[in-house]
């Protein structure tokens, strides 16, 4: 075998990677918008889109962590949310005692959630299929019912956050331009690791798994440890996100870590498509765009959002993503 | 006397009242290619599925090269050097032949804890996977997505895949099931290639294949070995061909 | 902490459990038969419990508006397979949760359109009124003792129905192995809607027992949903009698767990401490109880498919 040959191989082999998370045309695209949309702001639109779009991209966040896990490890979380919750209460509780910088709030969210994805990881990845579905819905509900009888930290109402967490001492945060740009870098950062991750020798592990874990094991691969890094990975993502949201709001509360908040997310990624990345970033802007846009006619915009639910899961099984791609396909062939 | 690189001792098992094994106790030696025959129902892959740590024995012991890995997890006894093939065909359906050995040639080579750089592109990978294949002769399928195979292909790869282990034994179940004349031709040439360099235990159904290619067979009935000997006896012995290779119509 | 008031709380974690077994019950079947997550059984519980305050009002007795909205829920749980839920067998996990979600999302929002998002009574029936003396010095409502025994007349009835019967033993092979069941030349399809239907028409059931208790409004078969999962997550998916035992434990676990956690508690630390913590604790007993089981059996107690 000749080095030009492996060297042909290789080249050859690396492409997929594009196969595995997209060309880097759309993201470029996504990013671009993002970037741009408080310039437009200035010409009068109102903060309510900074808000708006700022919300997008946190739960953009956790729709990317959750997408790691479903489409990539085709570990399917029903409690995804409970990070949310995490992080956002290390945040608030945090306030409430008086702490309120980034630089230790920052740390304490991201370990609150690891410690809580160790935990109840080493539990729910000893199962399997649906049984894993149920506990992690279950683990959610646990810390949804726990954050609720804590009285002293708002229990029920939920807990008021009186300022933005200042960086170093700065209350740089409480600009909603810089907020916005600060949670675009969160965005960013997080995107990027994920398609790292994916390509990586980890990644390829934990997407085999997804393939094949029985014959990953046989090769000599321990699947439940990988699985379980790559669980708390996900949900460190996840209490990212939280932190992000209870700066944007000034408020924390169960609500944040509800099952329906879990289901939410979970739709997010079947929307944009699931195991593309690029997915859960359109999904979640579709879904709380959507969401807008709805209750905007009725208060009863569930009635009409659940059944488009129904519809999409019956006859759109690719989510907007499989549109897309259905799309680019019938556009290549001219 | 050199060591054996796979003992069992007196394994058992039973699946609710019925014993599947039944005392078995064998041993594979360095560089041999021991072949296991007998009829459908006999306990073959049920043997095999212990031995490769899928199925824990109730009674009875399995040494790998002088280990004791009878408790250990299918994992642990990969990384000690034991590969196996499936007899339904068990690769990793959505990546390519490439992909499916280069993770085989991952498991042996560094820490698989690196979140970042291109694994499809690492030299070190690639080189010893495309090398696989090429044994094989799938160099020129390697970047066809494996749920693309052909059956025969795909046990072409699911070798290709133990190969890259750089196994210390190779448990190979029924290889050539399904395959047609051609490809069964082309696996045993390759097997009787690689016969010099692992030590295997082969199961299988085609007596030619197994004639051809084994140092010693054991014939398994009722989940018991009735005898373990060279070819020609075993082909001679009147209980084996009243049990089995008599009724074979192969 | 009495004897007494330890009987009448063990009394409502039977209670409790009762209610959830009923649930568990067709949630169990549905999954373990047809593999299909059906998150939509919490509002087919919360429907049983709205038809019967409808039914009522139109008249005015609890049996006829028991029978009736029975019926309407097995008619409704039978349109909800044909329509949506047999397209969907084949599919993904996922596909199911997104789904069945949907028709949360609808139906949460449906009733709260139709009736209002006040919660609405139903009047326990004349005979059932009042309390009953248990002991000297313990009274106990009569309906509780009646949701009980309901309860556990269906345990048995359903006992019976999958032991003894024929369409038992289908449902049981089901549940091991559905493909072969095909394979065997049973009508599958009909099964798996007699399967639904029966499953939808024990959880409209449990609403309309429950409906005179508690107070009937939108989104009430959420939390009860959830824990009718780790009911059938502990107890083991398809088996029947692994959701009967599981039902009765957490019901139990949680009853008792809440009433008497603050006062245990107070047995250790401050009591002001035990009055903070103890609630926090107390809710989460059940899930604690869940991962405990699962780490050491991950597919339950009693799984359908075996170990």
């Amino acid at each position: 075998m000749s080095q030009a040959d492996v060297s042909q191989a290789t080249d050859i082999a690396a492409a997929p990677s594009r196969r595995l998370t997209g060309g880097l045309f759309l993201p470029l695209v996504i990013f671009s918008c993002f970037a741009i949309i408080p310039l437009l702001t200035v010409f009068g639109a109102e903060t309510y889109l900074l808000g708006l779009v700022t919300r997008v991209m946190i739960f953009a966040i956790a729709a990317l962590a959750l997408d790691l896990l479903v489409g990539y490890g085709a570990l399917i979380s029903f409690g995804h949310a409970a990070f949310i919750g995490i992080g956002a209460y290390a945040v608030g509780i945090l306030a409430s005692h008086g702490i309120g910088d980034v630089l230790i709030s920052f740390p304490v969210a991201l370990a609150a959630s690891a410690l809580f994805a160790w935990l109840t990881g080493i539990v729910c990845l000893r199962t399997k299929g649906v049984y894993f579905i149920m506990i992690t819905l279950a683990f959610g509900q646990m810390i949804f019912f726990t954050a609720s009888s804590l009285a002293p930290y708002g229990g029920d109402d939920g807990l008021t956050i009186h300022a933005r967490n200042t960086i170093a001492g700065l209350k740089l945060l409480d600009n909603e331009r810089v907020f916005y740009y600060f949670a675009l870098l969160c965005l960013l950062g997080t995107y990027l690791l994920c398609r790292a991750i994916v390509a990586s020798r980890f990644g390829r592990v934990f997407r085999g798994a997804k393939e094949n874990a029985t014959r990953m094991a046989t090769l000599g691969f321990q699947v439940y440890r990988f699985q379980l890094v790559g669980y708390i990975i996900a949900g460190m993502m996840g209490g990212l996100s939280g932190f992000l949201l209870a700066n944007a709001t000034n408020f924390v509360s169960p609500a944040y870590m509800s099952w329906q908040r879990s289901g939410e997310l979970l739709i997010m990624i079947i929307l944009g498509g699931t195991g593309t990345l690029n997915g859960a970033i359109v999904g979640s802007a579709a879904f709380l765009l959507l969401e807008e846009w709805l209750s905007g006619f009725t208060e009863h915009w569930k009635m009409i959002f659940g059944p488009l639910l129904v519809l999409a899961v019956l006859f759109v099984p690719g989510g907007l993503g499989g549109i897309g791609a259905a799309l680019m396909r019938r556009l290549r062939r001219g | 006397m050199a060591e054996p690189v796979l003992q069992l001792d007196s394994l058992s098992k039973n699946f609710g009242g019925l014993r599947v094994t039944d005392g078995v106790t064998l041993e594979i030696m360095p560089g041999e290619m021991h072949a296991l025959i007998g009829p459908n129902g006999a306990g073959k892959t049920t043997l095999i599925n212990q031995i490769s740590g899928l199925l824990a024995p109730d009674e009875g012991r399995i040494f790998l090269a002088g280990r004791d890995v009878t408790q250990a997890e299918p994992y642990a006894r990969a990384t000690l050097g034991l590969a196996r093939s499936f007899q339904i065909t068990s690769v990793l359906p959505g990546f390519t032949a490439l992909e499916n050995v280069a993770l085989a040639v991952q498991a042996r080579s560094g820490s698989s804890y690196r979140f970042f750089g291109n694994a499809a592109s690492e030299r070190e990978l690639v080189e010893p996977a495309l090398a696989a294949l090429s044994e094989v002769g799938l160099a020129a399928r390697a970047h066809v997505v494996a749920s693309q195979m052909s059956h025969g292909e795909k046990r072409a790869l699911e070798l290709a895949m133990a190969l890259a282990m750089q196994p210390k034994l190779l448990l190979l179940d029924e290889p050539m099931a399904g395959t047609g004349p051609e490809e069964t031709d082309k696996l045993v040439a390759v097997l009787g290639r690689l016969k010099d360099r692992f030590p295997m235990l082969l199961v299988e159904h085609d007596m030619q294949a197994v004639f051809a290619l084994a140092d010693r067979i054991s014939v398994l009935i009722y989940g018991r070995i009735l005898t373990t000997g060279m070819p020609d006896a075993v082909r001679d012995d009147p209980q084996v061909i009243a049990a089995y290779l008599g009724d074979e119509t192969e | 902490m009495s004897t007494a008031l330890f009987i009448v709380q063990t009394l409502n974690g039977l209670q409790l459990g009762v209610l959830l077994f009923l649930i568990a019950a067709g949630l169990t079947l549905v999954f373990g038969v047809m593999d299909f997550i059906n998150l939509a059984h919490g509002v087919q519980y919360m429907l049983g419990a709205y038809l019967a305050v409808m039914f009522y009002a139109l008249t005015g007795n609890f049996f006829f508006a028991l029978l009736l909205a029975l019926g309407a829920a097995l008619l409704f749980g039978l349109l909800l397979e044909f329509v949506i839920f047999r397209h969907l067998y084949e599919r993904n996990h996922l596909d199911h949760v997104i789904a069945t979600f949907g028709i949360i999302l609808f139906l949460n929002q449906g009733v709260k359109f139709v009736w209002g998002a006040a919660p609405l009574t139903l009047p326990i029936p004349e005979m059932f009124t009042g309390s009953v003396a248990l002991m000297p010095g313990l009274l106990y409502p009569v309906w509780r003792l009646v949701v009980i025994g309901a309860g556990l007349a269906v345990a048995i009835l359903l006992y019976v129905l999958v032991t003894q019967t024929r369409i038992g033993m289908l449902v049981r092979a089901g549940a091991t192995n559905a493909n072969m069941v095909s394979a065997l030349g049973v009508d599958i399809r009909r099964l798996f809607m007699i399967v639904f239907g029966f499953g939808a028409m024990l959880a409209g059931f449990a609403g309309v027992m429950i409906a005179p208790i508690l107070s009937v409004e939108p989104g009430m078969g959420d939390t009860i949903l959830i824990l009718a999962f780790v009911v059938i997550v502990i107890g083991g998916i398809g088996s029947i009698r692994g959701a009967f035992i599981a039902a009765l434990l957490i019901g139990l676990v949680d009853t008792l767990g809440r009433s008497f956690a603050v006062d245990i508690l107070r047995l250790f630390m401050a009591s002001s401490t035990a009055r903070t913590v103890g609630p926090a604790i107390a809710s989460m007993l059940i899930y604690v109880l869940m991962a405990l089981v699962l780490y050491f059996r991950p597919a339950g107690l009693f799984p359908a498919k075996g170990r």
